[in-house]
């Protein structure tokens, strides 16, 4: 599978703050990239580089085959859905849509086929006539991603378009571009800070922190076997539980105080020395409620029902943490229950570079 | 208790309390006291001079007289010609009318660029129009009239329009930069993945935008332009001498009686058009500043 877009050594400085340094990212063609991230990770000013918006100061930017480091945006083969919609007020939904091709001279009939195309694509045939002021936030989103439609765009950039949203039209717009993507096969990139959106959009995802990426996989990956500390912390709702203590080599466990965890079933990449300080990480869906030999006590401290999942604090060795049951478990504040550690499926890091071992 | 009676406690407030009374005597005195100098102006301009001569400066003309206004409109002199404000009228909105045009345009093009195409040094160019917008023009005067006269439009109507232009350069740039910076930046981004370059992008989606801006802008300049008094005494020259020269001639006369009913006439004819403009427009004005033109 060829290259949709390639980013080079990409680095970019706003003044003397170091944005993007030495940035690599291969997108395959009609992949879906998500670039994920807190706020000020880099993943916007990435994206507006890529779009041409942005003048990098080094590196290199090649979409489609054509090096367009240095050409207008309006030659490097992309639409973009900003945040704002952006839609032009003063011009009608059907005027906002043919903008581009307007400004390339397009005759006109090619222009009414386009836009019937799109506007059928996106069910907003209706609203064709309408200014952007009387239509509603799903719509406006809608509009925006037709405007990239129209112009034939081969790689589409979205930058945090349903942040503006409430919940239950960002979860059905969701769909609706991943349908779209499905339908369309375009390469797409996508900038979010919401990790939801992210594992459920993309084919890839790439986890940025301050202008470098962190890890580059896929969602299943990402969530499973997460890169470093940061990356296991930033993924998932309700968030991964992380107890601080030493590595003993002698019988292969994870202490903390005088609690001992086999890791027999761990898989290391990298096996630590002895004593060595170490970060365990085990999701809240990974540890069970079981009666065996393994399995320790603990009492129930706050109790946080979610309807489809129940969460359960408890705390080990004074480090709280949480557990994921069923919405339908009837544990009860100050009850005492056994729980085992997945640790197959548990996390461990080095403490001080962070990484996974 | 269960009340199945449901009453907020006690009678709802009353909206005109002794305060508001209060408030309300002191603006209508302040707009009194404001409307004052046309009242007096308006009234005397319809005494006829022996009237004026018994001093009553408040009281309402006895006999009306209105011969004062033709003759301050056509007769009145002005110097050696004695053609009255007719000619001051056309040549106020030869100058005003281009004036106002060229440099509501290049303002707009000046903040469009310093808002959007942030090139390197802009924010110290803006510093300059900001600094630009608080030297008196006094200074400016006469290093103007040397260039003006070296390029040959001085004393002519170019000459005018183009000072004009640029003292009204400053504070248009500022304003248009202004409301421009408030309008979210995506859309200019939009514009250009959408193919627009500098003047595309400027007619089809800004100027669309602009139109309580431009409407603050023009007020300022036709209101600014049009009372105008020193620039077009020096650069406008005596073929293009606006109406606010031609007045002051009438009022300065140096020999014979000074017809205070005809000076009043006079000024009023003068102040006419940027009081209707502000009178027209004045919920424009707001709602541009609104918009914000001041702010930022």
């Amino acid at each position: 599978m060829n290259n949709s877009v390639e980013v080079k050594k990409l680095s970019f400085n706003y003044g003397k703050v170091e944005i993007l340094k030495n940035l690599d990212l291969d997108i395959k063609d009609g992949e879906f990239m998500v670039l994920l991230g807190p706020s000020g990770c880099g993943k916007t000013t990435l994206l507006n580089c890529i779009a041409g918006l942005l003048d990098l100061d080094d590196g290199q930017i090649i979409i489609e085959g054509d090096n367009v480091t240095w050409k207008e945006p309006k030659d490097r083969h992309i639409g973009m859905v900003f945040q704002s919609y952006a839609l032009y007020p003063s011009m009608s939904v059907e005027k906002n849509l043919s903008f581009g091709l307007r400004m390339s001279n397009t005759p006109k009939n090619i222009i009414s086929e386009k836009i019937d195309k799109a506007s059928e694509l996106l069910q907003i045939k209706e609203l064709l006539h309408r200014k952007p002021s009387q239509l509603s936030g799903g719509q406006r989103q809608r509009v925006a991603i037709g405007r990239a439609l129209v112009r034939d765009a081969k790689v589409f950039l979205f930058d945090e378009p349903l942040s503006n949203l409430d919940a239950k039209l960002r979860a059905e717009l969701r769909y609706e571009i991943k349908k779209l993507h499905r339908d369309l096969g375009n390469t797409m990139i996508y900038v979010t800070h919401d990790q939801i959106e992210a594992m459920t959009l993309a084919d890839r995802i790439a986890v940025m922190k301050n202008g470098v990426i962190q890890q580059l996989d896929s969602p299943k990956e990402i969530y499973n076997k997460p890169s470093s500390l940061f990356v296991a912390d930033f993924i998932g709702s309700p968030s991964m539980n992380f107890f601080k203590g030493k590595f003993i080599s002698s019988n292969n466990s994870f202490a903390l105080n005088n609690s001992l965890i086999n890791l027999n079933n761990y898989q290391f990449e990298h096996k630590p020395s002895d004593q060595t300080d170490i970060v365990f990480g085990i999701r809240p869906e990974d540890i069970s409620v079981s009666v065996s030999k393994e399995s320790m006590e603990f009492k129930i401290e706050l109790i946080e029902p979610m309807g489809a999942d129940t969460l359960i604090w408890l705390s080990f060795e004074d480090t709280p943490f949480s557990v994921r049951l069923e919405g339908s478990s009837e544990y009860k504040l100050g009850d005492v229950i056994n729980i085992k550690f997945d640790i197959k499926r548990s996390s461990i890091f080095d403490k001080k570079t962070e990484l996974r071992l | 208790m269960i009340s199945n009676n449901i009453e907020a406690s006690g009678p709802r407030p009353k909206h005109l309390t002794i305060g508001r009374i209060g408030l309300y005597c002191f603006i209508i005195t302040c707009a009194l006291f404001f409307l004052m100098p046309l009242y007096v102006m308006i009234i005397t301009s319809l005494k006829d001079m022996d009237e004026i001569r018994s001093g009553n400066l408040l009281y309402i003309p006895q006999k009306l007289s209105f011969y004062s206004w033709p003759k301050a409109w056509s007769e009145a002199c002005t110097g050696f010609i004695c053609e009255g404000l007719r000619p001051g009228l056309i040549n106020s909105l030869k100058i005003t009318i281009p004036s106002v045009i060229v440099s509501v345009t290049l303002g707009a093009i000046n903040g469009y660029a310093l808002a959007f195409w942030r090139f390197k040094g802009a924010y110290f160019f803006f510093g300059l129009c900001l600094f630009g917008a608080f030297i008196p023009y006094q200074v400016m005067v006469y290093p103007l009239l040397k260039i003006e006269s070296a390029i040959g439009i001085y004393s002519s109507l170019p000459g005018i329009i183009l000072v004009h232009t640029i003292f009204g350069m400053p504070i248009l740039t500022l304003i248009f930069r202004n409301f421009y910076s408030s309008l979210p930046i995506d859309l200019f981004k939009a514009a250009r993945i959408d193919g627009g370059n500098f003047l595309k992008i400027f007619f089809y989606v800004i100027i669309p935008m602009s139109t309580p801006i431009t409407i603050v802008a023009v007020i300022l300049q036709v209101t600014g332009i049009w009372n105008d008094f020193l620039l077009g005494l020096v650069f406008a020259g005596r073929d293009n001498q606006p109406m606010t020269v031609l007045l002051n001639n009438i009022v300065q006369v140096k020999f014979g009686v000074v017809e205070y009913n005809v000076d009043m006439a006079a000024t009023i004819l003068t102040s006419i058009l940027p009081l209707a403009v502000y009178l027209l427009s004045g919920r424009w004005f707001v709602r541009g500043i609104a918009a914000g033109a001041i702010k930022g």
